[in-house]
């Protein structure tokens, strides 16, 4: 009975850790410094995007969270336990950036093998591998050789190998590198999906429209560390609005500084670090001193602005 | 398994054994008349037998030789190969320990390697039975230390496997096999000359790389008692001989292959399990 509560404790304790948790998690290739100390959170069931220049130590990390090189310094978790686990990788998906599959085999054999090295039961194989290739779009496909398939077709399958067994966690490294729009489209679904059936899902991309479009939250990497992370409207918040105003003397127009960074070029004035809910406290402020306002134009920020911001403050 | 048998590589291997099989045994068929199987006299028995022997040993030699190829050309590209296309990533992100894989690609290539030495084998000892009536006094040891050989290739390739790419993983066990072959003459000329230097080269050689010594015992297994006799008659000159054994493998040395397996396996897992993929 003990047993049995000290177990559904463990459990729920489980259940309740972050998909991904990982604090100064570093790798060091001799003197090169691939990660210099990672810390991150990812919440469960939500999509996380993971965003660096080429060399940021990305796929470096990818590979530390799943076990396959050994870190140098610092801890992770995934699903609640230790990086390197290796039960715990049942419960893990995973496409990695570069891949290729044996093209003697058939897209469908592929997917059988991983059935088995996931340790599926042999009874499902054949409705996961179904599902998983409808999901992808090679159900008509899956009996061809895999040398027959095309890149895109190839990051399908990819993807669909990554989904066998309906993960609690999946990594997906640069998933529509080698897609064209419609791909794209069918992936950005997918991972809609995979969110409404509560899949955490660790999205490795430099593709920054596609993780504004699917992301959750966000964690920025520059020369192996974090450099921002937060949902989408923390990271974003930063926005700015521009007023187009006259009739405002000097002292007026430098009093707006009280709600955000101003520049002011005499016609225009742009009020930067300014949330969208107080832009009509600007203008009501604008009118109560007697100026005349002819424009509001919010400037949304975007998450390329934002992330090139960051890596110039970076030094980057 | 059905990794490699879907290459090309094994099709092309099984239609060539049937080819030189079916070859040898033609040439077997013409050891028994002195003027080919259509006049002449049929030569005696003995000598027959001792013929059969001598032609089966040289073939058997070159089928050691492609069988060593084979092993060789299957391990070296198969953890470097699953690594450097990324398909490792791939299977070792799922609940599978590297010791497990590193396990099943040397059973399964190990497998194919046995499978195919015996079989090849065994349809060879048919035809020599077939066309001369000679079989070889220890069949099943012949083909335990022919595959032996396979078996050592296979494993140092895929030990190299783990840290060198293909053609460097196939390069190096096809060099040291043939040094060790050499390196098994010199130790049979140092024995038949007493030269104690030689001696020592042929059995450090001999335990770097067991399969001269797996060789030349596979040789004794084919060997009849006549044959042995006269070789041992001919004194200690006879073990400069690659063809030719007086005796069989000593014990200690087949227990010094077992210990060259689990220490090289061994050697495998620890350098898989550190590298980087």
């Amino acid at each position: 009975m003990v047993d049995l509560q000290e177990r559904q404790a463990a459990a729920a304790t489980a259940a309740a850790s972050p998909a991904m948790h990982c604090v100064a998690l570093s790798k060091r290739y001799g003197r090169t410094v691939a990660l210099a100390g990672l810390t991150m959170t990812m919440p469960r069931g939500e999509v996380f995007g993971f965003l660096g220049p080429n060399g940021a130590g990305k796929t470096t990390a990818v590979k530390l969270l799943l076990g396959l090189v050994e870190p140098t310094g610092g801890e992770g978790w995934v699903l609640g336990k230790p990086v390197g686990d290796v039960p715990v990788r049942r419960r893990v998906g995973y496409l990695p950036e570069l891949f290729r599959y044996q093209p003697w085999l058939s897209g469908a054999e592929v997917m059988r093998v991983h059935c088995e090295l996931a340790r599926l039961r042999r009874a499902t194989w054949s409705e996961e591998v179904d599902r998983a290739l409808r999901l992808v779009g090679l159900a008509d496909r899956g009996r061809d050789r895999v040398r027959t398939y095309s890149k895109g077709m190839q990051q399908r399958l990819g993807l669909g190998v990554a989904l066998l067994g309906s993960p609690e966690l999946v990594f997906l490294d640069e998933p529509t590198s080698a897609l064209d729009p419609i791909g794209r489209h069918d992936v950005r679904q997918i991972i809609h999906h995979l969110r409404e059936r509560g899949t955490s899902v660790f999205l490795n991309s430099h593709l920054l429209t596609e993780v504004e479009m699917v992301c959750d939250r966000v964690a920025m990497i520059d020369q192996g560390r974090v450099i921002a992370t937060g949902t989408l409207d923390e990271l974003l918040s930063g926005s700015a609005c521009r007023f187009r105003v006259t009739g405002l003397d000097p002292g007026q127009r430098a009093s707006l500084a009280s709600f955000g960074e101003l520049d002011d070029d005499g016609e225009w004035i742009v009020i930067r670090g300014l949330s969208g809910e107080r832009v009509p406290e600007v203008v009501q402020e604008i009118v109560g001193m007697g100026g005349r306002l002819y424009a509001v134009e919010p400037r949304h920020q975007t998450l390329e602005d934002r992330f090139l911001q960051l890596l110039g403050e970076n030094g980057g | 398994m059905w990794e490699a048998s879907r290459r090309k590589l094994l099709i092309a291997v099984l239609v060539l054994t049937v080819v030189v099989v079916g070859a040898t045994g033609w040439a077997f068929y013409q050891l028994r008349y002195s003027n080919g199987p259509g006049g002449g006299a049929q030569i005696g028995e003995v000598a027959l037998r001792v013929l059969a022997a001598q032609v089966l040993i040289f073939v058997a030699f070159l089928f050691t030789a492609v069988l060593a190829l084979m092993s060789v050309l299957v391990a070296a590209p198969s953890i470097s190969g699953d690594v450097e296309s990324n398909l490792a990533l791939g299977l070792l992100a799922r609940p599978v320990r590297r010791s497990e894989y590193v396990f099943g690609k040397w059973l399964g290539l190990a497998a194919l390697i046995v499978l195919y030495a015996a079989g090849s084998s065994i349809l060879e000892l048919i035809v020599v039975d077939w066309t001369t009536g000679y079989v070889p006094p220890r069949p099943v040891e012949l083909i335990a230390y022919v595959s032996g050989v396979g078996l050592i290739l296979l494993t140092l390739a895929l030990v190299l496997s783990t840290r060198l790419a293909g053609m460097a993983a196939g390069f190096i066990p096809l060099a040291c096999y043939f040094m060790a072959w050499v390196g098994g003459i010199l130790g049979g000329a140092g024995e038949a000359i007493g030269n104690q230097g030689l001696i020592i080269t042929g059995l450090v050689s001999k335990l770097l790389l067991p399969t001269d010594g797996l060789w030349r015992a596979a040789v004794y297994a084919m060997e009849p008692a006549s044959m042995v006799a006269t070789y041992r008659a001919a004194g200690s000159a006879i073990a400069a001989v690659p063809f030719a054994a007086t005796d069989g493998p000593p014990p200690a040395f087949l227990v010094w292959v077992a210990i060259w397996f689990v220490a090289v396996i061994g050697l495998t897992l620890w350098s898989f399990r550190r590298r980087e993929i």
